[in-house]
């Protein structure tokens, strides 16, 4: 759509309708680009759009709406937009809200609602959107007077990106939209009084921690999301190269801390890799930054890095002791408390350390399938390995959920910040396509790659539309092994073997990417990894690759749920599992 | 690991549509389980004050704070547990009451300070205030005589003495000062 009005007319003072200040406020606020689905109680609103600025992007189901907001936001930093009607289309955001909820991700999502004198009376298309909502949002409001649009919004804007950022609903009847009233717009400084997000380190907390730090003998820093969301990585890097402590990475926080960084360990916990792990038990010092210590990260609580005394930086003060008893927790933002620290703290030697952890690291990289003859199969390993190679590790990568999730995250190194984007805590399938799309828009310049499964992929499959009606380019990497692998490998592990509702039928990619007038690749072959990379990089437009990878492959290594952190299921030793199916050998060994 | 003790926290919120529910909310989402929730007007225009027990440890009732503090609408949280407070609970008691019972039932209202707001010939209404385990004791000597219903509020609670609460410029929460 082109904007019939690129530049915006100042109206404050003016009568305006309710829809028409809903443009104002969004464009007041620095939005260029939203996502939504029309619908009866927000047409006045989007009627009104057409006046405004903003480029509109079609979805083809409201969840992809709240995920390309999603998307948009973590890969610029600013507050995704999304918009939707009443009822299904509201409850249809639901799950991209909670997939930003649990990443603190800031969207903003606007809601028609029924004419609020049918409010409670169940009439057409009616849903108690706020109250759904409540626990999924960092907070929402339900507006009935078009005077209240304007300064809502704002607020909207406000909280989502303010603190520990969240998704926030703002739910706008009929009725508002349809009426008029006087258009305000205030710049000043927004103050609630019960809203106070932002908190400076405090001095004592400051020493402590740095006590600890000057004592330790085998230090580990941790680098969580809230090292990108503060845009800490520069100084995260300065603290690192000073002090010499080696970093483990949530998974949120990969690429806020260079992958290629000597320094860097990896990514820690379920799936991380078993020095990292066996470091973190047998560390002396945890220094997390910006990280909330989920289930993921430390299996089993009551073992968990029990000889370690612990500095907890983090944003959110619900979040100091929840898991995991601190000693000096240290609330603020990651990038200050860092700043604050840095003069503080020595120089560190740690020889004796991390040698330590080298030799930790034994065998691994013989085992690391990465580094093993692919026998002529096709590994999902050696996919991501060989994309990561050829994009020069410089794509920006949205994965989705599942063993691909865990193979990005071992295998494509990142090196910068919001270069790869997944969903962490609710671990949300189908986020991939749509949140590309989402990327794509914040980041138009750089190669976004969607890593997906044969699973997730078809759970938004639809959106593949909005890539071919938008004109955008998205490479879509589908890690075709005809398994919801990831339930499929815990079956293998934990449930005797028993593949109930695992087994996956699928379309045939190529045709499907076909027929939305797009390009598909079939790879069979490693040799055909290189020539399909390169040709999907090339091609203008959206293109697909379906890469029929072996079937009952495995993530290693592995921290069964609830399981000590250091009791890993490690990866099989090619010498010794020779009845492994990655393992074994064959004719076509080269 | 400190143990679970019954906690009571003032909580000051603004007066708008759905703050009860998202505090309810919260405390629904996360398992704490209130035992009793009260809400009311305070002498600032705009601003209720809810008064909440529920179970919780030390470092439990940390994070109630500082998650309450984290809604919008909340202006102020004190946990008052272990400070000088005068804690009230009213609870109105309809008792089987024959005509030889009442001296007997009375002069039990008065070791309580209980009242006697209502009566019928085979029946008596007893008003009373108090602490909770006030109101639970003079419960269990009715008991006996047969309840016929009762209602009760859950706990208001105010620190003793001249500690004022300054809504104007609420502090921080507790939480991020303590390592616990």
């Amino acid at each position: 759509m082109t904007p019939a009005n690129p530049k915006l007319k100042n109206r404050i003072g003016e009568s305006l309708s309710g829809s028409r200040i809903i443009w104002e406020a969004l464009v007041r606020e620095g939005v260029e680009v939203c996502f939504g689905y029309p619908g009866g109680a927000i047409m006045p609103a989007y009627d009104a759009m057409i006046d405004y600025p903003i480029h509109h992007v079609l979805t083809r189901h409201e969840q992809g709406a709240s995920h390309m907001a999603d998307g948009y936001a973590r890969a610029s930093g600013q507050v995704g937009v999304c918009i939707a009607t009443s009822g299904p289309g509201a409850t249809n955001l639901i799950t991209g809200i909670a997939t930003a909820m649990l990443d603190s991700i800031p969207i903003v999502c606007i809601t028609g609602q029924v004419p609020s004198a049918l409010i409670g009376s169940d009439a057409f298309q009616e849903t108690d959107i706020t109250g759904c909502t409540i626990p999924v949002t960092k907070h929402n409001y339900l507006v009935t007077k078009p005077e209240q649009i304007a300064p809502t919004i704002r607020e909207a804007f406000y909280v989502a990106r303010s603190g520990r950022p969240g998704p926030v609903l703002v739910d706008i009847t009929k009725d508002a939209q349809q009426q008029s009233c006087v258009f305000e717009w205030h710049d000043d400084e927004i103050v609630l009084p019960g809203y106070r997000p932002d908190y400076a380190p405090l001095a004592e907390q400051i020493e402590e921690a740095v006590a600890l730090i000057k004592d330790a003998k085998r230090p580990i820093l941790f680098a969580g999301h809230g090292i990108i969301k503060s845009q800490a990585s520069d100084v995260f890097t300065e603290f690192v190269e000073k002090t010499n402590i080696p970093v483990a990475s949530t998974l949120l926080g990969l690429g806020g801390f260079p992958a290629t960084h000597p320094l860097n360990l990896g990514m820690m916990g379920m799936h991380g890799e078993t020095w990292v792990n066996k470091a973190i038990q047998d560390a002396d010092l945890i220094i997390a930054v910006g990280m909330r210590f989920d289930d993921r990260v430390t299996g089993n609580l009551k073992t968990y890095a029990q000889n370690a005394k612990k500095i907890h930086i983090e944003l959110d003060p619900a979040e100091i002791n929840k898991n995991v008893h601190v000693d000096v927790p240290i609330v603020g933002d990651a990038q200050a408390v860092l700043e604050e620290l840095l003069p503080h703290v020595d120089k560190g030697d740690r020889q004796d350390w991390l040698t330590y952890i080298h030799e930790l690291k034994g065998d691994s990289a013989v085992r690391d399938i990465k580094n093993l003859p692919d026998l002529g199969k096709l590994f999902a390993a050696h996919v991501i390995h060989d994309l990561y190679r050829f994009t020069e590790g410089k794509a920006l990568v949205v994965t989705d959920v599942g063993q691909h999730q865990m193979w990005e995250a071992q295998y494509y190194k990142h090196d910068y910040p919001r270069k790869l984007l997944t969903s962490g805590g609710l671990g949300t399938m189908g986020f991939a396509l749509p949140a590309a799309i989402g990327a794509k828009f914040a980041q138009p310049g750089d190669s976004v790659w969607v890593i997906c499964g044969d699973g997730g992929f078809q759970m938004t499959q639809a959106e593949l539309s909005v890539c071919a009606q938008e004109g955008i380019k998205v490479n879509v990497a589908i890690i075709n092994n005809g398994f919801l692998g990831m339930v499929r490998q815990w079956q293998e592990f934990f449930f005797g073997g028993r593949y109930v509702a695992t087994p996956l039928l699928s379309p045939d990619f190529v045709k499907i990417a076909e027929a939305h007038g797009l390009t598909g690749i079939r790879v069979e072959k490693r040799s055909e990894v290189e020539e399909a990379v390169r040709k999907a990089e090339a091609t203008e437009g959206t293109v697909l690759i379906d890469f029929r990878v072996e079937q009952e492959d495995a993530v290693y290594p592995m921290v069964p749920a609830g399981a000590n952190l250091h009791d890993m299921i490690e990866r099989p030793n090619p010498g010794a599992h020779k009845h492994n199916p990655i393992f074994e050998t064959g004719e076509d060994e080269q | 690991m400190s143990v679970s003790v019954k906690r009571t926290f003032a909580v000051f919120v603004e007066d708008k549509p759905g703050v009860l529910n998202r505090v309810a909310s919260l405390f629904r989402r996360r398992s704490y389980n209130i035992d009793s929730l009260n809400v009311g007007a305070t002498h600032e225009p705009g601003v209720s004050r809810m008064t909440i027990v529920c179970d919780a440890d030390t470092d439990k009732a940390r994070r109630i704070e500082a998650n309450l503090y984290k809604m919008v609408n909340v202006l102020w949280v004190d946990d008052i547990t272990h400070k000088q407070t005068i804690d009230r609970v009213l609870a109105l008691i309809k008792v089987n009451c024959d005509r030889d019972q009442r001296d007997e039932i009375l002069k039990i209202c008065e070791v309580y300070r209980a009242r006697a707001i209502d009566m019928s010939p085979d029946r008596i209404t007893i008003e009373i205030t108090g602490p909770r385990d006030k109101v639970e004791g003079l419960v269990s000597v009715l008991r006996p005589f047969g309840i016929m219903e009762l209602v009760q509020t859950g706990t208001v609670a105010m620190t003793r003495g001249v500690e004022k609460h300054d809504l104007a410029h609420p502090t921080v929460p507790a939480s991020r000062n303590d390592a616990a």
